[in-house]
């Protein structure tokens, strides 16, 4: 806590921060996707329901993060900087306006919820598994799948426990392998990343967690067993790209075409970079993970395991501090918990979505994970989320 | 310990006007809940490198808190009150490091859901406290002059965008000797209400030059200190078992002497600018951050009548191991980049000037160097209007000013 400003009433900008916030969810996407209000009573789509149907299922979740908020993403005001996801997506899409994140607001813990459907409380900066049942875990022994079908690809060293907890009748084995592209590329490297150090940029907030790895990540001589890559074409590619999302997706797109898992996971965090506080770097990160979610929809779209059968969400793990809330320094962090920071949006498109509809009412980011399972068949039964209706 | 127990011998490390302001206060302390003691002694262990204006708000903090009926005081601290904290929590010798506790009383929250209520009881505790402080009539009305885009001819974005509804942007301005004008103005405000720490003048890279009255921070001027700074991260770093949550705590916990930085003669600004690099995320780093987060400490803690910033271009960015070591080789700069940054550096500027007293009053600038454009906002000029006023920058801060 520290000494407010005094001249102007403090819960004033509260005030102004909850209309502002409110004013842009209404805002979001009228008249420039064209979509249209969705009422609670509608469900999503039949065409994907069915058991047969269940079974060729498959789920992509793009977490948009770190940390994004409505002003440079969908609200008017920051719509150009998302010409991708705007103009090619949204229209196809079922998109939320509305998500709470009522959890810690840090990437690791945040995103560790994201995956369990419950509130996590370990510490951001540990490398430990989440508390609960992941999705994965759920997913696999519920639908009996081959550790093949789970796959969690994360940019920062951090979340290499993400992919599965530790709990009774869960834990080591049942979840999802977890590929950090940064740490595959040192490895490959073996010290010498000439040229490559764009790809190996660190969250400003971590720059000193670098955990030691255990479990089941993903070692570099899966490279060629199961990406047929070599080390040499790996390095080859890395070298022609910018940011360390981008080696993410290009390992993502290399799994589906080798692996082709029904549920993947990715996670950006390129605009993180915000903690830096230079403005411009954290809106070069958006414009990028813009480019990469449309980049990979088309992936999508072109490959015969995924056309049709797929449903990709993309959500940010949570926003950022509002321009006026005094506690914060805006976009830089996500530190106050205030109403811009806890609120965001989501997109579904895919199998089983409607398209070109918008809903304002309230969801939250556990409810993610017991929305998947209905989706794919699998109950969250330790979840604290509730299957949105208008996905399932 | 609960803040009931505090004794005044407990105090015996905090410096001499800091332990004095303890012995005349304990009573008041003694019955703060202990979600808001340590918080409040985080401010008064450094109260003897105050700025003049916070030592002010202190003094009336305590003396508001004092003056309150009991069932008034439990009225305004019940917020706080219903905040429960672990007994780990209040074991610790908050006393002695009020921040740290307030770092693990944060993480605390986060994790048992209680940051909602803190910040509820936070902005409420701080609304009844501005009602109740009398307001002092300010000496000028209050002036922020933010100057961006050094080195860039021709930037395809448009500038001012979140200012633009506030003010009204002048686009044929006469950009000749803009920057002397200014900062004369500034110097001449500094010269008509002279006093220590209220006119300021912030650079992102050389000062333009010395000006009188004034005081003074540049990028430049801070690198020895932001070097001996570097350094000590990157010692950090190669610590075993080092984690960002120690290096944020061993950076807050840092003074001008345990760094080695040689001393200016002023404590104050010495611990100030140390603060803005060990509590400032990429102060270390980049130009346009050190500015944007000066800016926003100055305002927040010193409230200047006058402050003038002006940003320079930023280091392109780099690895962040990299970015933390000095290389010795001359950095690649972005300039657009930082014009991006410098433009909502501006808007923060505003805002921040806007929490303090006589907001209705102040007023802003902001030019893009050396070109015909500047928005300005001023109870005398229309707010979202653009003016095609041909006039020097010298003779828009004058209307400005009225």
């Amino acid at each position: 806590m520290q000494y407010e400003f005094k001249g102007t009433n403090v819960a004033g900008f509260e005030r102004e921060v909850a209309l502002s916030v409110s004013r842009s969810r209404r805002d979001f996407l009228r008249g420039a996707a064209h979509l249209a209000l969705g009422s609670a009573m509608i469900s999503a789509s039949p065409m994907v329901r069915g058991e047969s149907a269940r079974k060729k299922r498959k789920v992509i979740v793009v977490t948009f993060g770190g940390g994004a908020r409505d002003q440079e993403t969908f609200a008017p005001e920051g719509q150009h900087n998302i010409p991708h996801m705007l103009n090619e997506l949204a229209p196809q899409s079922t998109f939320f306006t509305h998500v709470t994140n009522q959890g810690i607001l840090g990437h690791y813990v945040a995103t560790a919820s994201l995956t369990t459907g419950v509130y996590e409380t370990l510490n951001n900066f540990s490398a430990v598994p989440p508390d609960h049942p992941t999705i994965f875990e759920y997913f696999r022994k519920e639908l009996r799948r081959p550790s093949s079908d789970a796959w969690v690809v994360a940019p920062s060293n951090g979340f290499n426990r993400i992919g599965e907890s530790d709990c009774k009748n869960f834990g080591p084995g049942t979840g999802a392998t977890v590929i950090l592209p940064k740490h595959l590329l040192s490895a490959a490297a073996r010290g010498g990343t000439a040229n490559l150090d764009h790809l190996l940029r660190d969250n400003y907030e971590s720059p000193l967690f670098t955990p030691t790895l255990s479990g089941g990540e993903f070692q570099i001589q899966q490279l060629e067993s199961i990406l047929r890559l070599s080390v040499s074409d790996f390095m080859s590619h890395a070298r022609t790209l910018s940011s360390p999302d981008e080696l993410s997706l290009y390992i993502a797109m290399r799994l589906m075409q080798e692996e082709a898992p029904s549920l993947l996971w990715i996670t950006m965090h390129d605009m993180d970079v915000a903690h830096s506080g230079a403005y411009s770097l954290y809106v070069e990160g958006i414009r990028r993970t813009d480019r990469l979610c449309g980049e990979l929809w088309k992936a999508i779209q072109a490959n015969p395991e995924y056309a049709g059968n797929t449903t990709l969400l993309i959500l940010p793990d949570f926003g950022r501090d509002s321009d006026l809330d005094p506690g914060g320094n805006g976009f830089q962090h996500h530190r106050t918990g205030d109403i811009a920071s806890r609120t965001t949006w989501m997109m579904a498109l895919g199998a089983g979505v409607k398209q070109s509809v918008l809903y304002d009412s309230p969801v939250q980011s556990i409810d993610l994970v017991p929305t998947i399972g209905a989706m794919l068949g699998f109950s969250a039964t330790q979840s604290n989320g509730k299957p949105i209706k208008e996905l399932v | 310990m609960l803040p009931s127990e505090l004794k005044l011998e407990q105090f015996s490390a905090y410096p001499p006007q800091a332990h004095a302001l303890v012995a005349r206060n304990l009573l008041v302390l003694r019955v703060l809940p202990l979600s808001l003691a340590p918080n409040l002694l985080r401010e008064v262990i450094d109260y003897d490198y105050k700025f003049p204006a916070e030592q002010m708000r202190i003094d009336e903090e305590f003396k508001t808190l004092a003056g309150l009926s009991p069932s008034d005081r439990e009225e305004w601290l019940r917020g706080f009150a219903s905040i429960s904290l672990s007994k780990r929590i209040e074991q610790f010798d908050w006393v002695n490091d009020p921040v740290k506790f307030s770092e693990q009383q944060s993480a605390y929250l986060w994790s048992t859901h209680q940051m909602d209520a803190f910040r509820n009881a936070a902005n409420e505790y701080y609304s009844r406290l501005s009602h109740a402080i009398p307001k002092k009539p300010l000496a000028l009305q209050r002036l922020g002059i933010s100057v961006i885009g050094m080195g860039v001819d021709a930037y395809d974005e448009p500038l001012f965008q979140n200012l633009k509804s506030h003010g009204t942007l002048f686009n044929q301005l006469k950009p000749d000797n803009g920057l002397e004008l200014l900062l004369s103005a500034v110097e001449a405000r500094a010269q008509a209400s002279p006093s220590e720490y209220e006119h300021w003048y912030i650079d992102g890279g050389t000062l333009i030059r010395q000006p009188q009255g004034i005081t003074c921070m540049s990028y430049a001027s801070i690198t020895p200190m932001r070097s001996e700074m570097l350094r000590f991260m990157q010692k950090e770093i190669q610590t075993p078992g080092m984690g960002p949550e120690q290096l944020r705590s061993d950076m807050a916990a840092m003074t001008p002497q345990k760094l080695g930085a040689a001393s200016s003669g002023n404590q104050v600004l010495d611990r100030f600018q140390l603060k803005v690099l060990s509590e400032g995320s990429g102060t270390q780093i980049f130009s346009t951050t050190f500015v944007q987060w000066t800016t926003r400490e100055v305002l927040r803690r010193a409230e200047p009548l006058t402050l003038f910033e002006r940003y320079a271009p930023r280091q392109r960015q780099r690895p962040m191991n990299e970015l933390l070591t000095e290389s010795g080789k001359e950095e690649e700069l972005d300039p657009k980049g930082s014009l991006m940054d410098a433009d909502m550096g501006s808007y923060y500027h505003f805002i921040n000037q806007q929490r303090l007293e006589g907001f209705d009053k102040s007023v802003f600038l902001v030019w893009w160097e050396g070109h015909k454009s500047a928005l300005v906002v001023s109870p005398t000029l229309p707010r979202g209007t653009t003016s095609g006023s041909v006039i020097d920058l010298g003779e828009l801060l004058k209307v400005a000013l009225g």
